[in-house]
């Protein structure tokens, strides 16, 4: 195949010659998944908390649902969330289609389930070695999900680094949503599709090889935040 | 919580990102024609330049791209299907049509010729015989304008090709791009617009096998969505870009995009 | 904040006498505590000795109100085990449970969900990290000490909250001579200052040091409940004899 030796050429001259439209478009990828990643956190989080803690009738179909909307298709989670925000859907007034934003949140839906379902397990275990000594020193319900959520923070890390996974590969919610507008909401993976359907195949699959990198430095940052962590927290 | 404060801190800049977006936009619905082509790439800058209206562009097949306009989520339509844009003025949720511009459809396969197609001007003939052979044929089967042209010509062969879908006729269900890169894949006939064809980059061995006839010509319109319907049109900046592409201006800049020395798109605005 | 019965250092506790009637707790169709009767004072140390499997560590969970009884009444002073009566208490588990944290956390935790104020803590928990001897290992991850480390941590943070009662599992099962003794010098220390000492062993040795009265419990049951000099010198019950003597007790 030579596309994937032009492809690797390419690659290593995009970013070596720092093209200032790809910049753009890897500058607007890392701002919208970091910014779906960090909502999904701040909601999925606490959510995978209260279902690993709290104890209440349909919990257990609740985990099934949370677990099961880890499989949800990003284009069906991008043709609701383009309904809801459609000039002809509730939040129309808004005017979010079309903008970054509606990409965030569209990336959110899709995340959160993910770092829930991963959150709730890794409480859960947690919570079965602290609970009887967080009962004895009288720790209430809040608090105690705070702690749990606080000690977890290593292991959580990989539930941040799953989200941010599903987030950076996905094209189809993001392309209805975002519309992959030149300057304005092409992320790396809609451009990724664009160049492929303009039959580019070197120059996609290059963008590809940059989305990679880009992910690689992305889990090696956290990944290395994670293991300092680790060393302060744990035996 | 040092955690949720770094997220949260995320979380702000992310959105202050997302907020740096000029007011003078308008959003267009448009075609992947348009936009694998490059032409847009090529006309916008030079409107920009002129009003300072930034011209945002949302490139899908021809019926998403007019549903979506009818949602109110675009100021102007730009699309190749003159039927049903017709359809979309009467139901009032455009101003008004302007023929804009036309190439022409072109019908691309293998070297291999299996259905003797070559050379053809009759692509009637040329579908006949297709059919008759049981060559591959990849349709987009998404309801595009490229999509309806298609299934107008099969209707005018006297042939239903879906009766085939599955055997010779693959229904790919996606864009030109993506339909292109599929029939290749596979050896099948493509029907394409001349422009997307010549721009495409993953042409491998193929050539165009049947082009020139009168029933091949692919005529673009032009429609400023209908602020009295969907409120929040920009009729305004809508209406200048609609002007301005209609004009002698526009219409030169039109004449004027090439891909390899080749001119791709021909206006035909009849002016006001 | 949390109105604390404090009474620490005074002679009379708030929690005491514990009352315990006809308790019983049932898992999986055994009958793990059968019936068990007892009334614990103020102003003593209290030992509950038995072999393995005994229920000893059920019966100090089911005082202090980690779980909850099939049947019976257990009252601190007319009071059900509960988050109330356990703000005026404190456990050592046999296994420390250290919260993933420095060492100086692990105790101002504690503090906190015990309602002290920052300044209170920050004082508290420098004197506790000396009593125990981890001052030099305060800002350490808890987690990266030694066992006999992690179990004064365990004490400390305990003792911290100035319980009036505090209730040990077993605490030394798994250390060795040496950090056994630092641990009993601490428990010691914290009984004199007038602590009321609940501790669960099967560790006759550490039974005799401790004890003033024995609690000795079998299959469930307390087959004895005597003064320690009583205790070790004329044993009441066959399954106390036998135990005493070094023998299996089934």
């Amino acid at each position: 195949m030579q596309d994937f030796g032009a492809a690797f050429w390419l690659a290593g001259e995009l970013l070596v010659s720092g093209d200032e439209t790809l910049a753009e478009i890897v500058v607007l990828s890392l701002k919208i998944n970091a910014g779906a990643v960090a909502l999904a956190s701040a909601i999925g989080m606490p959510l995978g908390a209260i279902l690993a803690v709290a104890r209440f009738p349909g919990r257990q179909a609740l985990v099934v649902l949370v677990n099961s909307l880890m499989g949800l298709p990003p284009v069906v989670v991008g043709l609701v969330v383009y309904l809801m925000l459609s000039n002809a859907g509730p939040l129309g007034v808004l005017q979010l289609l079309y903008t970054p934003t509606a990409m965030i949140v569209a990336q959110t839906v899709l995340v959160t389930p993910i770092v829930a379902a991963l959150t709730r397990q890794v409480i859960e275990d947690m919570d079965a070695e602290y609970s009887e000594q967080l009962d004895s020193l009288a720790v209430g319900r809040l608090a105690r999900i705070g702690t749990l959520l606080y000690d977890a923070r290593a292991s959580l890390v990989t539930a941040v680094l799953a989200g941010f996974g599903r987030s950076v590969a996905e094209v189809g919610a993001v392309i209805i949503v975002g519309g992959n507008i030149n300057h304005v909401t092409r992320v790396m993976t809609t451009a990724i599709a664009l160049e492929t359907s303009k039959g580019n195949l070197a120059l996609a699959l290059a963008l590809g090889f940059v989305l990679l990198t880009i992910a690689i430095v992305v889990n090696g940052a956290v990944g290395g935040l994670r293991l300092a962590m680790v060393r302060d927290a744990h035996a | 919580m040092r955690l949720a404060l770094l997220t949260l801190a995320l979380a702000a800049a992310a959105f202050a990102g997302a907020a740096f977006a000029a007011d003078r936009y308008i959003v267009v619905q448009s075609t992947t024609s348009t936009q694998n082509s490059g032409l847009l790439d090529y006309l916008l800058p030079i409107f920009t330049a002129k009003t300072g209206i930034e011209v945002r562009v949302v490139a899908v097949g021809t019926g998403q791209a007019i549903k979506n306009a009818a949602n109110g989520d675009g100021d102007v339509l730009l699309v190749h299907a003159k039927a049903a844009e017709e359809k979309f003025v009467a139901e009032g949720f455009g101003v008004k049509r302007f023929d804009l511009m036309y190439n022409d459809f072109v019908i691309v396969g293998p070297p291999a010729d299996p259905a003797g197609v070559e050379g053809s001007t009759d692509v009637v003939a040329a579908l006949q015989k297709i059919a008759e052979t049981s060559a591959p044929f990849a349709s987009r089967a998404d309801d595009s304008g490229t999509h309806k042209a298609e299934m107008k010509l099969w209707k005018e062969a006297g042939i239903d090709p879906t009766a085939a879908s599955g055997g010779w006729y693959r229904e790919t269900g996606s864009g030109m791009g993506q339909t292109l890169n599929t029939g290749i894949g596979m050896g099948a006939y493509v029907l394409t617009d001349r422009a997307t064809w010549v721009a495409f980059g993953n042409k491998g061995d193929y050539g165009i096998a049947v082009e020139g006839d009168a029933r091949l010509f692919n005529q673009y319109g032009v429609i400023l969505v209908n602020k009295d319907k969907l409120a929040n049109v920009k009729a305004d900046l809508g209406q200048a870009f609609v002007d301005w592409l209609i004009s002698k201006e526009g219409q030169d800049a039109i004449a004027g995009f090439e891909v390899e020395g080749q001119q791709l798109f021909f206006p035909n605005a009849k002016g006001e | 904040m949390l109105e604390r019965p404090i009474t620490r250092h005074g002679a009379v506790s708030a929690l005491l006498p514990l009352v315990v009637e006809d308790l019983v707790f049932e898992a999986g169709g055994r009958r793990l505590i059968d019936g068990i009767d007892l009334t614990l004072e103020a102003g003593r140390r209290s030992v509950i000795l038995g072999p393995n499997g005994s229920g000893k560590s059920l019966f100090l969970r089911l005082i202090h109100g980690l779980i909850p009884p099939t049947s019976g009444r257990i009252a601190w002073n007319g009071r059900p085990p509960g988050r109330e009566v356990r703000l005026s208490q404190a456990m050592v588990f046999q296994q420390p449970v250290l919260l993933r944290r420095s060492v100086a956390a692990n105790i101002d935790y504690a503090l906190a969900a015990h309602g002290f104020d920052k300044a209170a803590r920050r004082a508290r928990t420098e004197q506790m990290l000396i009593e125990a001897g981890l001052e030099h290992l305060a800002r350490q991850p808890a987690r990266r000490l030694s066992g006999g480390e992690q179990q004064r941590l365990a004490l400390a943070r305990a003792l911290a909250v100035e319980p009036d009662v505090l209730l040990l599992d077993e605490p030394t099962s798994s250390l060795d001579p040496h950090a056994t003794l630092r641990i009993e010098m601490l428990i010691a220390r914290a009984a004199q200052e007038g602590v009321r000492i609940v501790l669960v062993t099967h560790d006759i040795g550490q039974a005799r040091r401790f004890a003033d009265e024995v609690v000795f419990l079998h299959r469930g049951r307390i087959a004895e409940h005597a003064p320690a000099e009583v205790f070790f010198d004329e044993p009441g019950s066959e399954a106390a004899r036998s135990f005493l003597a070094g023998e299996l007790v089934l």
